[in-house]
């Protein structure tokens, strides 16, 4: 009997460290809409959406969320463009041509690449990457989106590389077998039937890369500058959405007042962002796992 | 074309990792020589040449020791809980999709949870406490899922055993599978512990200070943490303070590194005596 009491408690406990989690979703998004909800008494939602400046922290101030929106895909984009073919092409070199126990001892060392403090890469940007960049672009700007993109793109390959390998490892040998018996070379056999077999897994594994990309922070905040721009131009400084609440958090802002309230506006944006990606991420992966199990 | 493409896998493995040599490289170059004994037990300072890291480096131990004593057991409890106990249905699939949801959400955004509800309703102010309660639920989900894929790993028979001894759930779960699966636990703590080091946004967003006088006393004093320190060396202009940043990041990449290397040695070890 004491028994029995004893396992209900110890499960009762156990459910209540998991439900926990379910708290933490329950509370982020509680406290985004509840100081977004205020924030958006004070400023229209046309406004926040249409308005092409954002200069809440200067006298004439503007509060439209697409200068931050424009920087934060522009920094995304670039390091997307820089990380899907080269962790891409690492995926298909791993499982399709080096040897096999190659796979197991520079999987942990490129994942290495992402257990770097952002901070680092921040640093990295700033002094290593701009000057020599300016190299070859004179009018790049000290602060600009093109060197803190390229810098995100390194430290996303491994989430690319990693997860797609995986993905294309999960495909069934007989598949390979086959294609090399009709004659097919390890390229045709990777791009015509390895990559289109494990697409799903490959296409997860970039959309979590540009959720990754789209939420990253230190990077930007250190090397893109923090000037709000709506603008597609990468050699010049911007500010994305993530950078200007480290700025603000920075400064001395008072709590309850509107600039506080911004950060929450702007975390609410990236949080919807982020949240589709990841929605749609783990729909595609339950899917892919029913696929082969 | 086949050998082409050999040879561009090759160059693209190796990219990264050259580009991270390249700049680990140069920064040891620069910074090496300004890490001395003076440059860890110093305060921080106006002058870049007095500057230390030891407020701040005391910060990053307090935050990581009381991290890891909330998110231990909370991660370990959970991923017990879905692995062994939860019976398939709504309740486990609302719990699956809520813990792959918070491991994509943007470090920052835990930042403005921590600043509301830490912060501001449990006045905590900007603490070491408040600071290591935001990173406690930030690592969460990579503590969950770690420990949940460790447990996954314990053979089958061993349960069966277990339970045909007559043990019950929990003497099956605390003697049998969590000692079966500790060195695997272990290797996604310590990992999840090393992403907790280098965070730096979640703790400059609730208010963790760049300039700190004292090391932290108690869990409700003031704090600074190595990667913030980094950061506001990094953010001066003068000379000084760029080579005050590099020696910081030799510091805290060395903790990064250790940590990771034990993980992976964990793990190996771990996995051969699983086999």
């Amino acid at each position: 009997m004491m028994r029995r009491i004893k396992e209900f408690f110890i499960e009762k406990t156990l459910l209540a460290t998991a439900l926990l989690t379910v708290l933490v979703t329950i509370g982020i998004i509680a406290v985004l809409s509840v100081e977004a909800f205020n924030f958006f008494k004070e400023v229209s939602v046309w406004e926040f959406l249409t308005d092409t400046q954002w200069t809440p922290l200067f006298t004439d101030k503007h509060f439209g969320i697409l200068p931050l929106l424009s920087g934060t895909l522009l920094t995304s984009f670039i390091a997307i463009a820089f990380a899907v073919p080269v962790g891409l092409s690492i995926s298909i070199y791993i499982s399709e041509y080096a040897p096999r126990s190659f796979r197991k001892t520079i999987k942990p060392v490129l994942e290495l690449l992402a257990a770097v403090p952002t901070v680092v890469y921040g640093f990295f940007a700033l002094t290593v990457v701009t000057p020599f960049l300016q190299g070859f672009i004179p009018g790049l700007s000290g602060f600009n989106s093109l060197s803190a993109g390229l810098v995100m793109g390194i430290m996303i390959i491994p989430f690319i590389s990693s997860l797609s390998e995986d993905a294309l490892h999960a495909v069934p040998n007989s598949l390979r077998e086959a294609a090399y018996g009709m004659g097919s070379t390890r390229l045709q056999n990777a791009f015509k039937v390895m990559v289109p077999a494990a697409s799903s897994g490959i296409i997860v594994s970039i959309i979590l890369a540009i959720s990754r990309a789209i939420g990253e922070t230190m990077i930007v905040a250190i090397a893109a500058g923090q000037q709000p721009r709506l603008t597609l131009d990468p050699t010049v400084p911007v500010e994305t959405i993530t950078a200007y609440i480290v700025q603000v958090s920075l400064g001395d802002v008072q709590h309850g007042s509107l600039e506080y309230r911004t950060i929450f506006a702007a975390g609410i944006t990236l949080f919807i962002f982020t949240f589709i990606l990841n929605t749609i991420s783990y729909r595609i992966r339950k899917k892919f796992q029913e696929k082969y199990e | 074309m086949d050998q082409v493409f050999k040879y561009w896998g090759i160059f693209c493995t190796l990219l990264g990792l050259v580009l991270l040599a390249i700049f680990i490289g140069s920064i040891l170059v620069d910074g090496v020589k300004r890490i001395d004994w003076e440059f860890i037990t110093n305060l921080p300072s106006r002058k870049a040449e007095n500057s230390g890291i030891y407020t701040a480096l005391m910060g990053s131990v307090w935050v990581l020791v009381l991290t890891t004593i909330f998110a231990l057991p909370i991660g370990i409890g959970a991923a017990i809980y879905l692995e062994e106990f939860s019976r398939k249905g709504k309740l486990s699939s609302i719990l699956e999709v809520n813990i792959s949801n918070l491991a994509g959400v943007p470090s920052v955004i835990y930042g403005l949870l921590g600043l509301e509800i830490f912060v501001r309703v449990m006045q905590m102010g900007s603490s070491v406490l408040a600071g290591s309660f935001t990173l406690a639920l930030l690592i969460l989900p990579i503590v969950i899922v770690s420990t949940r894929e460790a447990i996954k790993a314990v053979p089958q028979s061993i349960r069966d055993a277990s339970y045909a001894m007559g043990a019950t759930k929990w003497q099956t779960v605390s003697m049998q599978l969590l000692p079966a699966s500790f060195g695997g636990i272990m290797t996604g703590v310590i990992l999840a512990l090393s992403r907790a080091v280098g965070e730096t946004a979640p703790l400059i967003v609730i208010g963790a200070l760049a300039y700190v006088p004292f090391a932290p006393s108690s869990p409700m004093d003031d704090f600074s943490v190595l990667p913030i320190q980094i950061f506001n060396w990094i953010s001066r202009p003068q000379e000084g303070f760029e080579l005050n940043a590099a020696a910081g990041i030799i510091i805290l990449l060395s903790i990064t590194f250790i940590m990771n290397g034990i993980a992976v040695y964990l793990r190996n070890k771990w996995q051969k005596k699983l086999k």
